[in-house]
């Protein structure tokens, strides 16, 4: 009790009682072959809480999976050091590590008469006996486990009969079955269409917040990732890994400088990519906000840069959009009108 | 474990267990049950009955299910180490290093005495050490060699050398000793005599032990070595001991029976069709029985015809359409 009055005051933090679960400090990452070291990156410094869920993102080639590897101590540290729960991983025996981090992996899983069941009771291996028996114990983090990705209907099913975005739930199942305090997943939305994207970072960003876990994910979904995560990890090629809340980090220029080219550019107002196209013409727009949005995007596309005091004018009513004194009831029409002038 | 898997293990041990009478019964005398029986009992009824099924048919027996186990649960943790359903002990090249082995033994030991090419002890010690040494290779090489699928084409290609080795050692041999090899290569249940029986059966069951101890990390395995990993399991470790087991069990009957293909390929989707499971604590006892059942039947028909087929004959007429069928089952 004493301890806690002495501990001196701390600089306001968004999450002031989250413990640390995972930290990496001067972490150089990357390959050694034949006594030659090939550094990905260098003095990264970063920090997993609990109950936070990072999405870990950064072009190409700079070094996302090594990363998620050498965090999981899959792969040797260059330099530096992880420490997870504040011990060095290096120290810790390969069932220490399952009991702290499980993963979700690229690699694909079909294994023949599995069921889901089946592959989520793997996640308890670190905790039973060398028989594997399934005690209460078990099954109930098993279905408990299953029930948290939404998958109770389909338990007893064939991993053949699932859907892709099934399968990762019951990858995530398995972590979650694992109950460490730390999930890593490597790309878990590749490969996925759109409405199984977002489930799958919905899900993540509520099982994050629910059970206290830290997780993290790289993935190349920017927009899922700004909305979902609580924290980015933002990795540059150069520059090292970037850690922030994601709108500070959108208003700050990180995100534009990271992914900088001559062909698109981070468009901070919504959070998305935006192409670059040569803007010759001139137009000037007002009116309606929504549909504003819409309009410009198909000014650009035509080569229409939008400048206030523009000899076109557009004014966009309640149902109309009203050009040079035309009337016309939709974009494509309206492009038309354009076209003439 | 499902409810009807239960009733599917009595079946199959009652079966078992007929198939194994029905071993003793035919042959080519054939012996009445109640012969049989008062053997066991003791009311012997005369020296050649009880000659027979003493000293001949419950070795063969005998040898049919260690040699069925044995091959089938070989069969099923190659099949779950390297995630390909078409993996096998054989394909490591263990009957090859055995071949070669006996090869050696027979043939290039031919300008010894006759006398001492017939020594049986010779030709076990001589296939178990190609086995071993073909499976040290493939360990050697699954250190340095992380996939899994690099390191069944490094053991087929072992097989091959050891293939060659042989064909290169029958070009100089003298035609007695290709035959005696020749019909090693056939295979035969009868070879193994209670002297025999004591290596086989001792070396059978450390090797079934060490698969029955793996079961759980066999599961983990089927996830693929990274997942496996993830979930504690030390990867090398557990290679070198399925590896060690695998040669126990395979080597080991290699030796004493000679080379049987396609049994370690075809019970492990037998038992798994049967049992609709992944799960090993249930498919290796599965395999124990299927495989049993198998050989047994595999000897029973052997035995129609006046002249005894080979076993390897018989079991590839089993086993051969099994792997066609994994085949045309996968490439839907």
């Amino acid at each position: 009790m004493d301890n806690y009055e002495k501990k001196p005051l701390t600089p306001y933090s968004p999450y002031p009682k989250m413990k640390n679960l995972l930290s990496a400090y001067n972490l150089s990452i990357g390959y050694s072959k034949k006594k030659n070291n090939y550094t990905v990156q260098s003095d990264l410094n970063l920090e997993l809480k609990a109950g936070e869920l990072v999405c870990l993102i950064g072009p190409n080639g700079s070094g996302k999976s090594t990363l998620m590897r050498t965090l999981s101590g899959l792969q040797k540290a260059l330099k530096g050091d992880v420490l997870i729960d504040e011990k060095n991983i290096t120290t810790l025996s390969q069932n220490e590590k399952a009991l702290l981090i499980s993963m979700v992996l690229t690699d694909r899983v079909d294994i023949d008469n599995a069921t889901v069941y089946d592959i989520v009771s793997l996640g308890r291996y670190p905790h039973t006996s060398w028989w594997n028996g399934i005690s209460k114990n078990n099954d109930e983090a098993i279905s408990n486990a299953i029930r948290m990705v939404h998958l109770e209907h389909k338990t007893l099913s064939p991993l053949s009969e699932l859907s892709d975005g099934e399968r990762q739930r019951v990858m995530i199942a398995k972590a979650l079955a694992q109950d460490t305090p730390i999930i890593l997943l490597d790309e878990p939305t590749a490969h996925l269409d759109l409405p199984n994207r977002v489930e799958i970072m919905l899900l993540l960003h509520k099982l994050a917040h629910q059970t206290q876990k830290g997780i993290l994910l790289s993935t190349h979904e920017l927009d899922l990732a700004l909305q979902a995560g609580d924290r980015i990890w933002l990795m540059d090629l150069q520059k090292g890994v970037k850690s922030g809340i994601p709108e500070d980090l959108v208003l700050n220029g990180s995100f534009n400088e990271t992914f900088e080219s001559k062909n698109y550019f981070f468009n901070p107002s919504n959070g998305n990519f935006s192409m670059n196209y040569d803007l010759e013409k001139s137009v000037s727009v007002s009116g309606d906000k929504t549909r504003m949005y819409w309009t410009l995007r198909a000014l650009a596309r035509a080569g229409y840069k939008v400048i206030p005091e523009a000899a076109i004018r557009i004014v966009i009513t309640e149902n109309e959009w009203v050009v040079q004194d035309k009337k016309v009831s939709n974009i494509e029409n309206l492009l038309n009108v354009m076209n003439t002038l | 474990m499902k409810k009807n898997s239960y009733i599917i293990f009595l079946i199959l041990a009652i079966l078992t267990i007929v198939l194994f009478f029905a071993d003793l019964v035919f042959g080519s005398i054939r012996i009445p049950v109640q012969d049989i029986l008062s053997v066991f009992t003791g009311n012997k009824k005369d020296i050649i009955t009880s000659e027979i099924i003493l000293n001949l048919r419950i070795p063969k027996a005998i040898t049919a299910v260690l040699t069925g186990s044995s091959l089938a649960v070989a069969g099923l943790m190659m099949q779950t180490l390297f995630r390909n359903p078409l993996a096998d002990p054989y394909i490591l090249g263990v009957s090859s290093g055995a071949s070669l082995g006996v090869a050696i033994t027979i043939m290039a030991t031919s300008i010894l005495p006759i006398a001492f090419t017939h020594n049986g002890w010779l030709l076990i010690i001589s296939a178990t050490i190609g086995a071993l040494l073909v499976l040290l290779l493939v360990i050697a090489v699954s250190f340095r060699v992380r996939n899994a699928v690099s390191l069944l084409i490094v053991g087929i290609m072992f097989g091959m050398i050891a293939g060659s080795l042989v064909n290169v050692l029958q070009n100089f041999s003298n035609p007695d000793s290709i035959k005696l090899f020749v019909m090693w290569t056939f295979g035969s249940l009868s070879a193994v005599t209670w002297e025999y029986m004591k290596i086989l059966f001792p070396v059978v069951l450390i090797g079934l032990a060490m698969a029955f101890s793996l079961q759980k990390r066999l599961d983990g395995l089927l996830l693929g070595e990274n997942y496996a990993r993830s979930l504690g399991i030390p990867i090398t470790a557990t290679r070198v001991l399925i590896v060690i087991a695998t040669g126990l069990l395979a080597g080991g009957v290699t030796a004493f029976v000679g080379p049987i293909a396609f049994v370690g390929i075809a019970i492990p989707h037998i038992a798994r069709g049967l049992f609709r499971t992944a799960n090993h604590r249930v498919l290796l006892p599965a395999c124990v029985l299927c495989g049993s059942s198998l050989l047994l039947v595999c000897d029973l028909v052997s035995q129609i015809p006046t002249h005894h087929l080979p076993i390897n004959t018989v079991s590839a007429l089993f086993g051969a359409p099994i792997i066609i069928w994994i085949i045309m089952k996968r490439s839907h």
